[in-house]
């Protein structure tokens, strides 16, 4: 378990990295869901700046399995209906508030931005309560 | 044009040092997610962790950067301005919180699970794209009492 927690810091070390370096050298908060929507606007440079964040994205997961010979360890235990419709909430919600864990928890923490306490607090808490009340109600089994 | 090629490289790298680091850190796995949320069932701190390391990294790249005049390859630094605490951003979080409880995926680990080929992470991030523009495409005359974030020259 303590091994487990190291490669949490670690692997949170380096979200770090990417993100401080995304800023030193772009000048851009490593804000992933504002970076998905400004990859669907036409937009020049803008968009595909934020494609190729995205495509870094995509190839993290592919240069670990290359680095360590196994693919990261997932396991889905919630439904589709469920995960369609969670999906849309955290779009959603993400833009109207804008920011996710990535821009309010990495980033905005980071620059100790009020706004972004106060939304870190808000999904951290409304999070912990959902996962409550669906493991009581037993919603997500499949 | 050298500016701009370095631009495009440094997004793709820093994705990509995210990305790995999402791997590490075991955040891809919904389930220890959802178990770190889990405060009165089988808590499992690792996210906390993740945080820390995420936080305190990025913190001395903010730093570093009020030494700084402008980025590398840009002539400023792109920041967010507002300061107010407003409807939007309280009903924004907690309709996030409710689809991250729901999940365990966020936006990050959603795109770089796409990785992996398995059709739940396809699926959440189809519907998750399809909330961003939904919200993005909103009509302005149903006002959802968001002001899109003024980017301005300014130190972090």
């Amino acid at each position: 378990m303590p091994l487990d927690y190291l490669h949490s810091l670690i692997g949170g070390s380096l979200i770090g990295l990417g993100t401080g370096l995304f800023f030193l050298l772009d000048g851009r908060i490593a804000e992933v869901s504002g970076i998905i929507g400004g990859a669907v606007r036409p937009s020049g440079e803008n968009q595909l700046r934020n494609l190729s964040f995205l495509l870094g994205l995509f190839l993290g997961p592919l240069v670990y399995c290359m680095a360590s010979g196994g693919w990261p360890v997932v396991h889905f235990e919630t439904s589709l209906e469920v995960l369609a419709f969670a999906g849309m909430l955290v779009g959603f919600g993400a833009r109207l508030c804008s920011g996710c864990t990535s821009g309010h928890g990495v980033c905005g923490l980071g620059r100790l931005s009020r706004r972004s306490i106060v939304a870190v607090s808000t999904f951290l808490a409304v999070g912990m309560i959902t996962v409550a009340v669906v493991n009581r109600m037993g919603v997500t089994t499949p | 044009m050298i500016n701009a090629f370095a631009r495009f490289f440094v997004a793709l790298a820093a994705g990509a040092i995210f990305g790995f680091g999402v791997s590490v850190s075991g955040m891809l796995d919904p389930m220890r997610v959802r178990d770190f949320l889990d405060v009165t069932g089988h808590f499992d701190p690792s996210l906390a962790f993740v945080l820390a390391g995420a936080v305190a990294v990025s913190r001395v790249g903010f730093l570093a950067a009020r030494r700084l005049r402008r980025p590398l390859f840009d002539t400023m630094f792109h920041l967010p301005m507002r300061q107010d605490i407003d409807f939007a951003l309280i009903a924004g979080a907690a309709i996030f919180g409710i689809g991250w409880g729901l999940s365990g995926l966020c936006p990050a680990p959603a795109i770089a699970s796409l990785a992996l080929g398995l059709v739940p992470s396809y699926v959440f991030t189809a519907m998750m794209l399809a909330g961003i523009l939904i919200h993005d495409h909103w009509p302005q005359s149903l006002n959802l009492a968001t002001k899109r974030n003024n980017n301005a020259n300014a130190r972090a």
